[in-house]
């Protein structure tokens, strides 16, 4: 009697709130998946929308809009979950609230490589640039990790994101250096640097598979370990959790996500660090529900933007890249104001 | 016995007064070597004779042109405007007790990078105009960023967390608008990315030559309650330093002239953060090293400029140079002040 009731305690003990934050979340979800589809410099009516999508037949201009953005909007959620995943993936692993793949200087390692890559390369393809500035994300990382870590207390959040804030200014330095005598590196890279999902393409989206696949299953099969890292190493160490091999390939997946979104996408800020905080406040520490949340939540949270940056900025449109910054930056700033200055 | 130890106390003053004056000497000689050596070296090399000759206002074919108008204002811009980040930077550190503290963490340099790239590429207003709105808007992100991580204890810690976010508020900013620029006003745009002392015009850097002028000698009189402060708020309150308004002067006067230094420049990466713990190394301690922070200033900025010319086969702005010698030092200093656990 007691063992069962122990063994179901186990596996149904969802956090409050999950089943009524998870039907919001998709419902959420689905306005944003339809408002992504009709909003944008000519905005389509519900009609033209169900013909787009349900209707192959109808050759309309609405509809024919609506299928051209179809591409769009999946490479948004696509980019959203992987930048969500990795947002919660990195602030477990560092066990810092604050770790977002753009505060810690990820994208400028990923800037850098592919500056070098359109300068020295001639390289100029969405499939050539993944893997420039996934291995510029990956060694960035690891630099700024190692100093973020160094020293006692481990890697702290002042630490970090100072880390993170030096080589990031270091790279730029170099970024500068190689762009300035060429005109035309620069003219390619700057619609690069600026975020934005307009490029989106099925040829991307399915560049971008493999590694949404991998870095999200990573992030489900260490979610229950970093549980216990979250008590503290010694803690996991005594609960059998190995730390050293836990947080490799768990910051592997991490990086690999946002790795994949920024070289496809250009640098996208803080979509990590707003999902996994909104859901963190709602459904409380659990990392089995949050990395699946994160990444419904950074979908969510990067398609709206993208749809008010076509909104706001239309006929044209503003890239996403900017709307997150100016929506992110501020909850960063926030969370430091709140936050005590011990913790940091 | 007590007129032995005083001694012994006024042999080492003498001996750390002699050090600094010997390396402040030695750091003014340099900076001066390289004033000249900016005033004669170019596409054509002219002799000292020349150029003394042009500087006393006498016509010099060729010369004339060459140094009057182009090769001194660009040394005397590099001259005020590393002095100038030199000595701010050094205030900040020293106030802040941070050597990490300087004018990138508190968000000067993005906040006038971004309102001078909105002036250029969406306004396309004046020069003049231009200069005027980075100051202003370096300026109004100080503010703001202080107004925020004013709390009940200060802490340098959420002043530097509040600053990134701020900076990368500006920084999507300055993406955007590089995006959305015509081609060419990209360049010049990015003349404000990267400080470059190209094109300086001797009308425009009144206005920067005065601020330091009524600004500098403040900041060096006040050099010595900076280093009471330096000892912490209690200390120096009990050894007669007004704590809050001499903290008050001081970040005003170094916050005017590092905003108009970037207005004349743009932001030469580093050289703030770079000068001062150099000259404090060069200095050792006792006394001041405002003075110093400034010559290793000016001695940064005009070395990395000539390298900048002279050393590449593309001719790369002085803020790059400075971007690529500082950034090392930065993370050496980031590890070091890790492992002593100083964070």
């Amino acid at each position: 009697m007691n063992h069962t009731s122990v063994s179901e305690n186990k596996q149904l003990h969802l956090p409050k709130n999950f089943i009524k934050v998870l039907i919001l979340s998709i419902v959420l979800l689905g306005i944003c998946v339809l408002a992504s589809l009709a909003f944008g410099s000519r905005t389509v009516g519900w009609n033209e929308l169900m013909d787009g999508l349900f209707h192959p037949e109808v050759q309309s201009h609405g509809a024919n809009v609506v299928r051209q953005r179809i591409a769009r909007t999946v490479f948004s959620l696509m980019c959203g979950a992987a930048l969500g995943v990795s947002g919660a993936l990195m602030q477990s692993v560092t066990r810092n609230p604050i770790a977002d793949p753009s505060i810690l200087g990820v994208n400028t390692g990923a800037a850098l490589f592919v500056v070098c890559g359109i300068s020295f390369f001639n390289i100029g393809t969405a499939s050539q640039y993944v893997w420039l500035a996934l291995a510029g994300a990956i060694i960035t990382a690891i630099v700024v990790f190692g100093i973020g870590s160094m020293g006692s207390g481990g890697a702290t959040p002042l630490k970090l994101v100072l880390a993170g804030a030096a080589t990031s200014a270091a790279l730029s330095s170099l970024v500068m250096a190689i762009m300035i005598p060429r005109s035309n590196v620069m003219d390619q890279f700057r619609f690069w640097q600026v975020g934005s999902v307009g490029a989106g393409d099925w040829n991307s989206i399915s560049l971008f598979i493999p590694f949404l696949i991998v870095g999200i299953l990573i992030a489900l099969f260490t979610a229950p370990a970093l549980n216990a890292l979250a008590l503290g190493d010694e803690a996991a160490t005594g609960l059998g959790v190995r730390t050293g091999t836990l947080r490799l390939v768990s910051a592997f997946g991490g990086v690999l996500l946002c790795g994949a979104a920024t070289a496809l996408a250009g640098p996208i800020g803080f979509i990590g660090l707003l999902a996994t905080h909104v859901i963190r406040l709602v459904i409380g520490p659990d990392l089995r529900y949050i990395i699946p949340m994160s990444a419904l939540s950074g979908a969510i949270i990067l398609t709206i933007s993208d749809v008010c940056g076509r909104i706001l900025g239309s006929p044209g449109e503003l890239e996403v890249g900017v709307v997150t910054a100016f929506i992110g930056a501020p909850i960063l700033i926030l969370i430091t104001m709140k936050a005590k200055m011990r913790a940091l | 016995m007590i007129n032995e130890s005083m001694n012994l106390i006024m042999m080492g003053r003498i001996k750390r007064r002699r050090r600094f004056i010997l390396v402040t000497s030695l750091l003014a000689i340099i900076a001066f070597a390289l004033c000249s050596t900016m005033l004669m070296l170019g596409n054509t090399i002219y002799p000292v004779s020349d150029v003394i000759r042009v500087l006393l206002g006498e016509k010099v074919k060729g010369a004339s042109f060459a140094v009057g108008t182009i090769r001194f204002p660009r040394m005397v811009a590099g001259v005020l405007a590393g002095f100038a980040f030199g000595v701010a930077g050094h205030v900040f550190q020293t106030m802040l007790r941070n050597p990490l503290a300087n004018p990138n963490v508190i968000g000067i340099t993005a906040g006038s990078s971004a309102s001078a790239v909105f002036c250029i590429i969406v306004l396309h207003a004046s020069n003049a105009f231009v200069s005027i709105a980075s100051i202003i808007g370096g300026l109004a992100t100080v503010i703001v960023i202080f107004l925020l991580s004013r709390s009940t204890s200060f802490s340098i810690g959420r002043l530097i967390l509040i600053g990134i976010g701020i900076q990368a508020m500006l920084n999507a900013a300055i993406s955007y608008l590089l995006l959305i620029g015509q081609q060419h006003d990209i360049p010049t745009a990015m003349r404000w990315l990267s400080g470059s002392l190209n094109g300086a015009k001797m009308e425009n850097l009144y206005p920067l030559m005065v601020t330091v002028l009524i600004f500098a000698p403040i900041i060096i009189v006040l050099g010595k309650r900076l280093d009471m402060l330096e000892l912490g708020e209690q200390t120096a309150t009990s050894l007669g330093v007004a704590t809050n308004k001499t903290r008050l002067v001081l970040i005003i006067s170094s916050v005017l002239i590092i905003a108009l230094a970037t207005a004349a420049t743009g932001p030469i990466a580093f050289v703030a953060f770079l000068s001062g713990p150099i000259a404090k190394r060069l200095v050792g301690v006792g006394f001041s090293s405002i003075i110093p922070a400034g010559l290793v200033g000016i001695i940064l900025v005009l070395a990395s400029d000539l390298v900048g010319q002279f050393a590449f086969v593309a001719r790369y702005p002085v803020g790059v140079i400075t971007g690529i010698l500082g950034a090392p030092y930065l993370i050496y200093l980031l590890i070091r002040m890790n492992r002593k656990g100083d964070l």
